[in-house]
């Protein structure tokens, strides 16, 4: 490589990068866009949630094939990265196999590991593709998978896939470039996989060998850069946020919801109890539960970025699976969109609740944490839908009238029916009165 | 048990003798209004009494919990709920609940810490497990022995707070053939009520849930659909009545079939 070569690499790398960072930035904003909460206590738990859910894909294994299969192309991701390395230190210094040389004969053995995982990638895309646009395995055709989110499932296996064909074509290349004794190309050993490629490659001459060496060099880095990009802009972020997203799981018991605090207050003060100490700088109260996407949780925006659309949540939703609009994963998807919206100064006027997400989805959700159960990261549908609730049942009388009625019973009668509390105990008449 | 006298006493009843119990029995507004939820309440009691535990009732002076209204969104009505709940609680000292109904035992057990109510609460299926293995509960089996039963978990008693084996072994001391349903434990299908949907029509769909559930639960040819909450209770059977099958296939709380078979 020419000192040319070496300074268009740094240019061809240095652009994405400073997308890349520049994305990250924007996300972070825009998490940091949802209210306060905190999820800072017993780290040794979220350490271990974080390992096991995240790194360990613990929950993935509810199914076993797809676990498999994405087992490997996580495993191929983190690995294959080893190599990515030694892309980057030629790309820079402008050599060529940079680590052959000092691994001797572990090269060859790295680079047949290198392989075996690229070809494991390989087949779990092909084979996830299948499941996608053939078997069309029901979760990934439900209606909020049309458009873009399938096209985005769909481009980061072809992706995955060219970028690993890349690597193989490369291989081949080099081992025809070595065998024909051609400077600079060092020893690789025989590499069984792409070695199976040999025989279309011998038929190339040296100068178009080299072409397709490089070509296939410079489409993997370049298409590294462009993938990680990509993704910051895709549901494939899991790969990242599902680290951090795990960690501030919710460690309480599930069927636990979350206090607002700022109810507490009006409701002691109206009871006459003494009220905690206010604290120094009262924050706005705000609105209770939420209209739009600020005013949930930075957890919940960041979970909508995690989110992956593998829908698992919804294929266990009695609501959805019974027929109903309510799809949990359409909530998290939802929310993406709309605080993306928010991010970019656009749709004013306008709100999650209302313009993305309607009162019949809400108001068909049974609370019975399905979707936190199924979700192979953790994230809590559950959570928005409930601060939802919140805001039509408190800002806006607006809850079905049926449930505005059971709440009239519950103030009047102190139960959710309409029967007299005298009453409540009549049941200990008829105690005495079988006879057995 | 013929000749004894079954009694509820209320924890005010208890005081004005000097007395407190050690264990609350709490009935809830399903234990305590729902025809058919009512005669758990009483078996329930009965075990109480047959076990000579030392419980009480609030009796007249209970009051809904606040459940539905937290889950339809109405957080200020639970809160009034559950801070007057707390305040008569701690005036009777009450260290111990036991509930049947699973909505009322999640939001005492993990709801009301929060608003200052600490108690140590469990629900019925639990606290028949300690009594059955503890020697204390004796199951003469009978009718139920050899018997498919299948058991409908509750969502707040399963997944939101992970208590899937005490309904188990508490069926399984009945030496009945217990069976499951397609899904089951973390995977249970919800009966359809929870959340506040027992108090309002499902949204449009194609099916209602409860009728989904019962299909599963008749698919798997038990004769018993055992179930652990009011709200379960009501959604199952009315499935079952759905499918004409209730000459066939009973609903019958845990309490109820431990009530019948005990020694
Ligand atoms: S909690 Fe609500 S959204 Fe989640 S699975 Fe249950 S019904 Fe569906
Ligand atoms: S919320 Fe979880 S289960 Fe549902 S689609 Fe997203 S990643 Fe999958």
């Amino acid at each position: 490589m020419t000192l040319i070569t070496q300074v268009i690499f740094v240019v061809v790398m240095a652009i994405p990068t400073y997308l890349i960072v520049k994305r990250i930035r924007q996300i972070r904003g825009n998490i940091l866009r949802g209210k306060p909460l905190d999820r800072s206590d017993q780290p040794a738990a979220r350490w271990k949630s974080m390992l096991l859910v995240a790194f360990g894909q613990q929950k993935m294994f509810k199914k076993p094939i797809p676990a498999f299969l994405h087992l490997l192309i996580y495993v191929g991701f983190l690995v294959i990265n080893l190599e990515v390395m030694e892309f980057m230190i030629d790309g820079l210094l402008g050599t060529h196999r940079t680590f052959a040389p000092y691994l001797g004969s572990f090269y060859n053995v790295a680079m047949n590991f290198f392989e075996f995982l690229a070809l494991g990638v390989l087949i779990s895309c092909v084979t996830f593709l299948i499941r996608r646009n053939v078997i069309k395995v029901p979760r990934f055709t439900k209606p909020e998978m049309k458009g873009w989110p399938a096209m985005d499932g769909n481009l980061i296996l072809i992706i995955e896939i060219a970028l690993m064909m890349a690597i193989f074509k490369m291989n081949a290349a080099d081992q025809v470039l070595q065998a024909r004794g051609v400077e600079g190309y060092h020893d690789t050993g025989r590499l069984l996989i792409s070695s199976s490629l040999i025989p279309i490659f011998n038929l190339f001459g040296t100068g178009l060998l080299v072409f397709t060496e490089r070509a296939a060099w410079w489409f993997h880095i370049v298409g590294i850069m462009a993938f990680a990009l990509y993704v910051t802009y895709s549901k494939h972020l899991h790969i990242f946020l599902a680290f951090p997203n795990t960690y501030y799981s919710n460690l309480n018991a599930k069927g636990k919801i979350q206090n607002m605090d700022a109810v507490t207050n009006e409701v002691k003060s109206m009871l006459g109890l003494p009220v905690e100490a206010a604290p120094a700088n009262p924050e706005e109260i705000g609105r209770f539960g939420a209209k739009d996407a600020p005013d949930l949780s930075w957890k919940s925006l960041m979970e909508s970025y995690t989110c992956t659309e593998c829908g698992r949540c919804t294929a266990e939703c009695p609501a959805n699976l019974t027929g109903k609009t309510l799809s949990p994963r359409k909530i998290m998807m939802d929310t993406r969109d709309r605080i993306e919206e928010i991010g970019q100064g656009k749709g004013e006027g306008k709100s999650l609740l209302g313009d993305y997400i309607t009162k019949e989805e809400i108001n068909a959700c049974t609370s019975c944490n399905a979707c936190t159960e199924a979700c192979p990261i953790n994230i809590d549908p559950l959570a928005i839908i409930l601060e939802m609730k919140r805001y039509v049942a408190m800002e806006e009388s607006g809850s079905p009238a049926s449930w505005n009625a059971m709440f009239a019973n519950i103030e009047t009668n102190f139960a959710p029916w309409k029967f007299a509390p005298s009453d409540r105990f009549k049941w200990a008449e008829e105690l005495n009165n079988e006879k057995k | 048990m013929s000749e004894t006298t079954i009694k509820a006493p209320t924890v005010a009843e208890l005081q004005s003798k000097g007395e407190s119990p050690e264990i609350l029995f709490w009935v809830g507004c399903a234990g305590s209004f729902d025809d058919r939820y009512k005669r758990v309440t009483i078996a329930f009691t009965k075990i109480l009494n047959h076990l000579g535990v030392n419980f009480a009732v609030l009796g007249p002076e209970e009051s809904c919990t606040g459940d539905p209204a937290r889950r339809a969104g109405n957080e200020f009505l639970f809160q009034m709920q559950a801070m007057s709940n707390i305040q008569l609680l701690d005036m009777y000292q009450v260290k111990k609940i036991v509930t049947a109904c699973p909505h009322c035992f999640n939001t005492l057990k993990n709801e009301y810490p929060d608003l200052g109510g600490n108690y140590e609460v469990i629900h019925h299926t639990t606290f028949l497990q300690e009594m059955l293995n503890n020697g204390r509960l004796k199951i003469a089996g009978g009718d139920y022995k050899g018997q498919k039963i299948t058991y409908h978990d509750s969502c707040y008693l399963g997944r939101a707070n992970g208590v899937y084996e005490a309904p188990r072994e508490l069926l399984k001391s009945l030496d009945a053939d217990l069976v499951e349903m397609k899904r089951c434990k973390t995977k249970g299908l919800c009966c359809g009520a929870g959340g506040g949907q027992m108090f309002k029509d499902a949204e449009k769909g194609n099916k209602e849930i409860n009728i989904a559930r019962t299909e599963e639960a008749l698919d798997t040819g038990a004769k018993v659909i055992a179930a652990a909450c009011p709200f379960c209770m009501t959604m199952m059977s009315d499935g079952v009545k759905n499918k004409e099958k209730e000459q066939d296939v009973k609903v019958k709380d845990i309490a109820e079939l431990i009530q019948e078979s005990m020694g």
